[in-house]
């Protein structure tokens, strides 16, 4: 893709001193992708990130579904801040698309409307005593391994190549909807052609894919997917996406946000059971990582700390091309060496029953 | 003898400046290009007569080159002006008896609209890009084979407050209609779709060439917006539009993208209203003195305007104030 816009949508992002809030999403169901997101700008990168036990929910999940009202995520988004001033600290970094687009949409509205501001400050002041100051920079967490993309190419042990082949491994990218949809200056690259994903692939290696529904929506929207009786139209909008990029023979997808990444994971396997189709190469799923994980297999993280077990769609076949070493009887064993269950086959993953892992009970 | 300083060598200030000749006054065209003659020049034939633009446009330039006291200075730009004298980007001061601004409008830059993937996607170009090919007798796809399905898009930096061009350019309609036919002549087994939001066929023959594009060349018609363009795995170009007549959305695979991009005001123009006392419009076109009774006036006596400075113009109506205008500002310097 002949790229030119995205260098018209710079932002800044904070080189250091970062303020982390966890994603109720990612936290619960990659959890690996939060922990190396640290271990990688701590250990890797020599970057300072507070991890905060004190942070609670962003309350997004419960806005977008009108089940909270504005003053009172707005005080919630208000409590962050606070914390985050009094643990010294300028620059905030989330790791949940969803609430960086909220923190995005509310500093915004401050700055449009000072007056709901003021009543912020009050109503925070009055719940908590708390008083709290505007971060300095806001990034997605995402941003923050864009911003050290080229220091982490570097340090790589590998590449998103094909040990196989040779061949640079197709990657189709998804940024999520609250990234830079609802605000495409705040995103690098803009929501067109965005490039906060992109310019990760392209400098570990890897190539891009563009297709036909690049833009739609993966098909969580929150009411699609939280209202029962409206998953049909969750699970038909990843349908959409994966019957458009299945042609294009991608490796693996890339997403920005948790919830992205959960529903053009775990429904592949729903769309497998309920029309027998996989989107994979040789008739299994395509791979899913979060950016973290991307990171972390290129920078030689082991698949299992990653969190990689917790996928819906296998990932070995993923390894495999990428030549990663792992340890097949290590998958399903937690910390400690603790067995943490392992999941019924499905048409989706790529192991046969006479491959199954012999598990160290 | 008089004399009267035309900023803008296009074809308004081209026909003003013959006619002030004609009226025994010098004149100087100041023209930023090379070359006079203005967009025009990329133009291949010109709706609703499908009269070739360089046949208007020849017949001008051979007016001008038989006018006396004409003088042509290319290359350079006007950075201040007063009814007496036009400073120059040189820093040459030219005295005068009056001005006349014919600096004409800024044409959209389609990049600005990212979902449709100019300069991005292949085979994604401009009403400009097109006439260019027409010109060159060719249009074809980057792969070299020719067009089998063609969508042209309306309204491209026009009407759209997202871009912050609220006003509509009024050439664009007809424009594509014009090129839809001119596509269907020269790929009669193609489908050419135009997408519009309204159709505005404001000038004489216009409606006439609509219904004819409709009737003779079977171009289709579907009032609805493209709201994205993305690749195909074939290498072409799928679209994404809701047909609002029938009020669905719809998905067509296409070969090629015809962007009518529209006329915005003259990059210059806040120059002028900064460094001459002019004013701007709120659509950044420059504010004549009257809508009705002082068109190619401005507020300052002894400027005038000519052409697409004040508002989006077809040629007809640009050569028409270039005589205006030169009138205009003969009957003032003869006061």
């Amino acid at each position: 893709m002949k790229r030119s816009s995205w260098t018209d949508y710079q932002k800044d992002i904070a080189d250091d001193n970062y303020y982390y809030a966890r994603s109720c999403i990612r936290q619960n169901f990659f959890p690996g992708s939060e922990k190396v997101f640290l271990d990688i700008l701590s250990k890797d990168l020599g970057r300072n990130i507070f991890d905060d036990p004190l942070h609670t929910s962003c309350t997004g999940i419960g806005y977008h579904s009108d089940v909270v009202p504005l003053e009172t995520i707005m005080t919630v988004v208000a409590r962050q801040f606070a914390l985050m001033s009094e643990a010294g600290y300028e620059n905030f970094t989330s790791s949940c698309i969803t609430s960086f687009g909220i923190y995005t949409e509310l500093l915004n509205t401050w700055e449009e409307f000072p007056e709901t501001e003021e009543r912020t400050r009050e109503n925070l002041y009055k719940a908590t005593g708390r008083e709290f100051k505007i971060p300095k920079n806001l990034s997605h967490t995402s941003d923050v391994i864009f911003h050290h993309r080229e220091e982490i190419a570097r340090k790589a042990v590998r590449k998103l190549v094909n040990v196989h082949t040779g061949e640079p491994l197709r990657v189709v990218e998804h940024i999520g909807c609250h990234y830079a949809k609802i605000f495409p200056k705040k995103g690098v690259g803009g929501s067109e052609f965005p490039y906060v994903l992109a310019g990760m692939v392209e400098s570990w290696g890897g190539e891009i894919v563009d297709y036909p529904e690049r833009r739609h929506c993966c098909g969580f929207g929150f009411r699609n997917y939280l209202v029962q009786a409206n998953r049909g139209y969750s699970v038909a909008n990843s349908h959409k996406k994966l019957e458009s990029m299945a042609p294009f023979k991608p490796d693996f997808i890339v997403c920005n946000c948790p919830g992205c990444t959960m529903f053009l994971d775990k429904w592949q396997y729903t769309i497998a059971e309920m029309e027998g189709t996989t989107y994979g190469q040789n008739g299994q799923g395509i791979p899913v990582l979060s950016y973290e994980e991307m990171a972390g297999l290129v920078l030689g993280y082991d698949p299992w700390v990653l969190g990689m077990q917790m996928h819906q769609v296998d990932v070995e076949p993923l390894l495999d091309k990428l030549g990663v070493e792992y340890d097949p009887s290590a998958k399903y064993l937690g910390r400690n060496g603790k067995y943490i269950g392992r999941p019924e086959r499905a048409i989706v993953n790529s192991c046969s029953e006479d491959t199954l892992y012999k598990i160290r009970r | 003898m008089k004399h009267v300083i035309i900023i803008g060598g296009g074809i308004a200030g081209m026909q003003c400046a013959c006619t002030l000749a004609e009226k025994g006054i010098a004149t100087t065209i100041i023209e930023k290009d090379s070359d006079l003659g203005g967009k025009i020049r990329s133009w291949h034939v010109l709706f609703p007569t499908f009269t070739p633009a360089d046949q208007v446009l020849s017949a001008v330039r051979h007016r001008l080159a038989k006018a006396e006291s004409v003088t042509i200075k290319t290359g350079c730009e006007a950075v201040k002006i007063t009814p007496k004298c036009v400073t120059l980007s040189t820093g040459e001061e030219l005295t005068c008896d009056a001005v006349v601004i014919a600096t004409g409008f800024t044409l959209f830059d389609a990049r600005l609209k990212e979902e449709y993937g100019y300069g991005i996607y292949d085979n994604v170009v401009t009403s400009v890009d097109l006439e260019q090919m027409f010109n060159k007798g060719e249009v074809r796809l980057t792969s070299g084979l020719t067009p089998r399905r063609i969508a042209i898009l309306h309204c491209v930096g026009s009407r759209d407050e997202k871009v912050c061009q609220r006003h509509c350019s009024k050439v664009c309609c007809v424009t594509g209609v014009k090129q839809a036919i001119e596509l269907k002549k020269m790929f009669p087994a193609a489908d050419v779709f135009n997408f519009y939001m309204d159709i505005r066929m404001f000038g004489p023959g216009y409606e006439e060439m609509y219904r004819e594009a409709q009737l003779m060349h079977n171009v289709h018609f579907v009032r609805g917006r493209i709201s994205e363009v993305s690749p195909t795995i074939d290498g072409r170009l799928q679209i994404k539009a809701e047909d609002t007549l029938t009020g669905r959305p719809l998905k067509m695979g296409i070969d090629m993208l015809v962007l009518l991009i529209g006329m915005r005001s003259n990059d210059m123009n806040p120059t002028l209203e900064a460094e001459s006392g002019l004013k701007c419009q709120p659509s950044g076109f420059m504010q004549p003195k009257d809508s009705f009774l002082g068109n190619v006036e401005s507020p300052i006596e002894g400027i005038f305007y000519a052409g697409a400075v004040t508002a989006p113009k077809n040629i007809g109506e640009s050569i028409n104030e270039g005589t205006a205008a030169a009138l205009a500002a003969a009957e003032w310097i003869n006061k």
